[in-house]
């Protein structure tokens, strides 16, 4: 008996993520998701920028590729139009919580009817390495070569927090890929993420905590350790917002 | 149906409801307001989708999203809108998806003034979007002409599947007249959009919108099948009007509001004794060079007319090909000139000459 | 108890070793004598006997290299 294949929800393209990329992991969970819930074939993708450029080649479903920071409104004119087909983007820190931040909570705020998965590895990965939103302080990256510090840069933005403010915002969860039980259990929180979805309760966002082992200049082992030891500190796991649980 | 009197903006949105739009995504910018306006009420009524969006640059890639998803979307904006919108344009027309975007042109640059001009020139035919592509522009003179473009803006737009523009200014938006809304226009056969993103269940494969292409030779094949198309739209959907060309001295050439001053100053100019033609391009882009391959040798200038400082001076230069004396006459800041100013201009020909 | 009964596509392996850091019977190892087509070294299993077929590895790998079948033992 096959216990575990590759998922149906993937085309058959071999990725160009980094070894150990957690982008890898996200978006096979993703991919079976969808596959799981027999949406595949209605579904579309909105594909950001950033390492997951090309996340366009990988989901086997129709996809869209938008501009960076776009991918909400893009989501949006894709859900409009065809309110009865699964929607969904993908995009990182940079994308969601930068460029991007007006068109998330916007779109959060008018309970846009599709799911958001935001990939946070608090740098950007795929210009090599610079400051992101979600740098920890202290962190030194390309554009914050002593370390981010509060008065120059400010504090790391926590995205699934100010989401839990937004009242169309119907589910936020943060999770993590770091072990196997923590992948299942982001594996359920996507899952319930794309059920709201079908059911029409409004905007879904699962924040996952990533790895960037060649920026972070860390092994993949290592790369998971971070996430653990230190960003779960500031950026904490558990449901935000959960309009079938809230008052 | 029996002729309406109606407002321009209200024309740009009930022409687009006659031509059957699913969408549109927008935001308030004077002075096209009253287009949102319209439809957040039509298009609900009707079932349609309308969304006032956070900005025009989410505007703008909702109306990627939809365009990729097969609906005849829309947009309008004014001036610095439209130069919000210029990274989602070169989006639309790169990734070959079919939409409208109406402008309503005010004074620039920058914040600039909410009063009528023609400054956008530039930015609707060069585009400030980055790459090789074009936007086809229309440019009425009349609210019943902004209804005939709009109704085959989205016709055109799906035919060769690239943005159209609606080019007008704050007068026609905001001017009242009598507008046909029926009125037939061009019947076109158009394709179905086999390649749009309903969802594998309702095609063939996969349908992606995109307009990445990392590799050198894939990026250029592709930029010569845009360019092919655009020699399409060329050869088929170059639009321009001559008038009064009968023994004509001199050859005005002006689009939009400024070509209907032009039609004044033309009368008042014959009431003197002075035979004045114009030709009145309706394509912006693309531009109608070939008009002026029909200017009579014996023309002693061409006089340009813009509400702004020269910018559709450049293609009148290039369609001329140095074949006659090119002057100019504009106005800016959002001043509309007076029928008298062009006569007067007309008379002192030589002294505006230009290099 | 279940066995497990693993297979690899190895030309998709990126060589990160998180499958190994994973695998409770520590059956796996980054073989540096084994490399693929990218220039990858390939995970490798000591001892195939020893699988549980828990499917931790199959579950971690970013690239889908592992199929994981069980049989009762």
């Amino acid at each position: 008996m096959i216990k575990y294949e590759r998922s149906h929800g993937l085309t058959e393209k071999p990725t160009h993520y980094c070894p150990g990329c957690t982008h890898g992991i996200l978006h096979k969970l993703v991919a079976e998701v969808l596959d799981e819930l027999g949406v595949l074939d209605i579904t579309v993708g909105v594909a950001s920028v950033g390492c997951s450029v090309f996340s366009y080649e990988y989901f086997n479903c129709d996809m869209q590729q938008a501009a960076h920071g776009r991918a909400c409104a893009v989501a949006t004119g894709i859900k409009r139009s065809l309110p009865d087909n699964i929607v969904f983007t993908y995009q990182g820190d940079g994308d969601l919580a930068s460029i991007g931040i007006a068109e998330t909570i916007h779109a959060a705020n008018r309970g846009e009817n599709f799911t958001v998965i935001y990939a946070n590895n608090t740098t950007y990965g795929m210009t090599g390495g610079q400051m992101a939103p979600t740098t920890l302080l202290g962190q030194k990256t390309t554009t914050s070569q002593d370390g981010r510090n509060k008065p120059s840069h400010g504090e790391p933005i926590k995205m699934a927090e100010i989401l839990s403010q937004v009242t169309g915002a119907a589910y936020v969860e943060r999770v993590m890929l770091t072990d196997v039980s923590n992948i299942r259990k982001a594996k359920k929180a996507i899952k319930k993420a794309f059920t709201y979805q079908m059911e029409g309760k409004g905007f879904s966002l699962v924040e996952v905590l990533s790895t960037c082992p060649v920026n972070w200049k860390m092994t993949p082992r290592n790369a998971m350790e971070r996430v653990k030891e230190e960003m779960v500190p500031i950026f904490p796991l558990g449901v935000f917002k959960d309009v079938m649980t809230d008052d | 149906m029996s002729k309406v009197l109606m407002k321009g903006n209200e024309a740009i949105a009930r022409a687009a409801v006659k031509a059957g739009l699913d969408c549109f995504f927008g935001y308030p910018i004077t002075p096209q307001n009253e287009v949102p306006e319209y439809l957040s009420k039509l298009l609900p009524d009707a079932g349609k989708v309308f969304v006032q969006a956070e900005s025009e640059v989410a505007a703008i890639n909702m109306v990627y999203g939809a365009a990729g998803a097969g609906k005849r979307v829309m947009t309008s904006s004014s001036s610095v809108g439209i130069a919000l919108k210029q990274e989602g344009i070169s989006y639309i027309a790169g990734a070959e998806l079919p939409c409208v975007i109406g402008s309503v042109m005010r004074g620039g640059p920058g914040l600039g003034s909410i009063q009528p001009s023609q400054g956008d020139y530039y930015q609707a035919t060069r585009g400030g979007g980055n790459g090789d592509y074009h936007v086809i522009v229309l440019a009425p003179e009349s609210v019943q002409e902004t209804v005939d473009l709009m109704k085959e803006a989205f016709d055109i737009a799906d035919t060769y599947r690239n943005p159209v523009m609606v080019l007008a200014d704050g007068l026609i938006g905001q001017m009242m007249e009598s507008v046909d809304l029926d009125k037939p226009v061009k019947k076109r056969n158009l394709e179905p959009k086999t390649w749009a993103t309903t969802g594998m269940k309702n095609h063939e494969g996969r349908n992606i919108t995109n307009s990445l292409f990392l590799d050198s030779n894939d990026l250029e094949q592709h930029n010569l099948k845009l360019q092919k198309k655009y020699n399409e739209v060329i050869k088929h959907e170059t639009k321009f009007e001559m008038i009064n060309m009968e023994k004509a001295e001199y050859v005005i050439v002006a689009y939009g509001t400024t070509a209907r001053i032009c039609r004044s100053s033309i009368e008042m100019l014959a009431d003197n004794g002075i035979h004045v033609g114009m030709i009145r391009p309706i394509s912006l882009w693309p531009y109608p060079k070939k008009a002026f391959d029909l200017i009579p040798k014996d023309v002693k200038g061409i006089m340009v007319v813009e509400m702004s400082l020269g910018q559709m001076l450049d293609d009148v230069l290039i369609s001329n090909k140095g074949r006659h004396k090119v002057a100019f006459y504009g106005r800016a800041g959002g001043i509309v000139p007076e029928p008298e100013e062009i006569v007067e201009a007309i008379m002192t020909f030589d002294e505006r000459v230009v290099d | 108890m279940k066995k497990g009964n693993l297979t690899f596509d190895n030309e998709s392996c990126k060589g990160c070793d998180l499958c190994a850091s994973v695998c409770p019977v520590d059956i796996l190892y980054l073989d540096h004598d084994r490399m693929n087509a990218k220039g990858y070294h390939l995970i490798s299993v000591t001892d195939m006997d020893k699988c549980i077929g828990c499917a931790n590895c199959a579950i971690i790998c970013p690239d889908s290299v592992i199929k994981v079948e069980v049989t009762d033992r």
